[in-house]
């Protein structure tokens, strides 16, 4: 295979990074909301994110993907396949984000808390300052591991005609008859990208405060 | 939108069709990949670095690639090595590796949380290898490895809508199908998100309930 084929996968990678990159980071902020839904105790926010995340935990991301690309033009919104990749992308990775958060959260040992409000911190401040930074260290394991999950989904993007790697790559097999030198090739830049951002998170996490050393 | 039922009423064979081979390939998938699986990760353990390495490898680069690209190299690229292997088998195939390299984690990690003493005990008694596998490794880490495995048969399911991209008759493949034949896609995908969603909540549910049964069963039999 020539070089020429293999830098035009690693091109299409700068797609996959993105759009993974873009949707764990939006997955993220829907995240905490779902999680506050979720821990806040009110059946009247707390009924419809639990729907949520059952319904997009519950049914397969390329179903979900179709559903969002066929839905979007049915309401009026014509937007670009990459947005609707986004949009189905986030919303999934988001129920997954906020099943781990709320774990995170509900895991900050309750006598730290106590200790915050002895000492007079504000419910504000014991939010901010004390059950924030222990919930996302206890969760940025899971947050890595859902960020490697979300570069390999994003593979199915390539049904919706997003030219990323995966679709670069059954178009390149198609036209040069060469399907296993380019999904080896495809599954070693995937791999490399996971691998890093693996070694990413454990350096990450080693650095994060109140990491054990 | 209006819902037209009939939709899916002239097409119940179809769907059921569709729903049978999706749960089919999901239980093979998940029965081979748990064989597999075990047996990799005992072969791991006990094979020496020179069996541990080229597994560890092969199960690293399932775990770190696309279960599409997976399946593309095997059905695309399978006939440029002399296999050529129908959408059915070559999914079931893609499915069973898949699960197994996932499952082989689950189980080395299940080996590692039996103590090390119980282990010893077993070899001080004169049991073989395999009796200590069969009396005392398997059962201790029985609860250990139940939850993560249903968590992973759950994944599966929802992997194996993967599978349409290939054409396997399944679930998606059909229901998607008979959208585009009706020109009713949005009914089509609903109706699909809605049967997944049973099943994995179904799944799940069992799961959980074999998970307490076998607490309970721990807890009297100790």
């Amino acid at each position: 295979m020539s070089f020429k084929l293999f830098s035009l996968l690693v091109q299409a990678s700068v797609w996959t990074i993105g759009i993974s990159v873009i949707s764990i980071a939006l997955g993220f902020l829907i995240a905490i909301g779902l999680s506050a839904a979720l821990l806040s105790g009110k059946a009247l926010y707390r009924r419809p994110a639990e729907f949520f995340i059952s319904f997009f935990r519950g049914v397969p991301l390329l179903v979900q993907l179709l559903l969002i690309y066929n839905l979007l033009p049915f309401i009026g919104l014509n937007v670009p396949s990459i947005v609707a990749a986004i949009i189905g992308m986030s919303l999934c990775t988001a129920a997954y984000q906020a099943e781990n958060l709320r774990g995170g959260f509900e895991s900050v040992p309750k006598g730290l808390i106590e200790a915050a409000d002895m000492a007079g911190f504000s419910a504000r401040q014991v939010f901010l300052r004390i059950k924030v930074p222990i919930a996302l260290r206890l969760t940025f394991p899971a947050l890595v591991n859902e960020a490697i999950m979300i570069l390999k989904s994003s593979s199915l993007v390539s049904v919706v005609g997003i030219i990323e790697i995966t679709r670069m790559a059954q178009d390149l097999a198609s036209s040069t008859y060469m399907p296993i030198e380019i999904f080896s090739s495809a599954a070693l830049i995937y791999l490399v990208i996971c691998w890093a951002v693996a070694l990413a998170g454990r350096y990450g996490e080693r650095s994060l405060p109140g990491a054990a050393k | 939108m209006i819902f037209d039922p009939n939709v899916i009423l002239n097409h119940l064979p179809e769907i059921i069709s569709g729903t049978g081979v999706t749960l089919a390939l999901w239980i093979a998938g998940m029965v081979l990949g748990i064989l597999i699986g075990f047996v990799v990760a005992t072969l791991r353990r006990y094979g020496g670095r020179l069996i541990d390495l080229p597994l560890g490898l092969a199960v690293e680069v399932l775990r770190g690639t696309p279960f599409l690209i997976q399946i593309f190299l095997v059905y695309y690229g399978g006939p440029f090595i002399g296999i050529s292997l129908d959408p059915i088998p070559c999914g079931l195939f893609g499915l069973s590796i898949y699960a197994a390299a996932y499952y082989s984690e689950i189980f080395r990690a299940g080996y590692a949380s039996v103590p090390h003493g119980h282990v010893e005990a077993g070899e001080c008694l004169g049991l073989t290898r395999f009796q200590i596998i069969r009396r005392i490794l398997l059962p201790e880490m029985a609860l250990i490895v139940l939850p993560p495995s249903v968590n992973l048969a759950v994944i599966l399911l929802k992997e194996s809508a993967v599978l349409s991209i290939i054409t396997v008759p399944e679930l998606t493949t059909t229901v998607s199908a008979i959208g585009s034949q009706e020109y009713a896609f949005l009914e089509a995908i609903f109706l699909l998100a809605i049967i997944y969603w049973v099943i994995v909540e179904a799944a799940a549910r069992l799961g959980r309930l074999a998970e307490a049964r076998l607490s309970t069963f721990r807890f009297a039999a100790s």
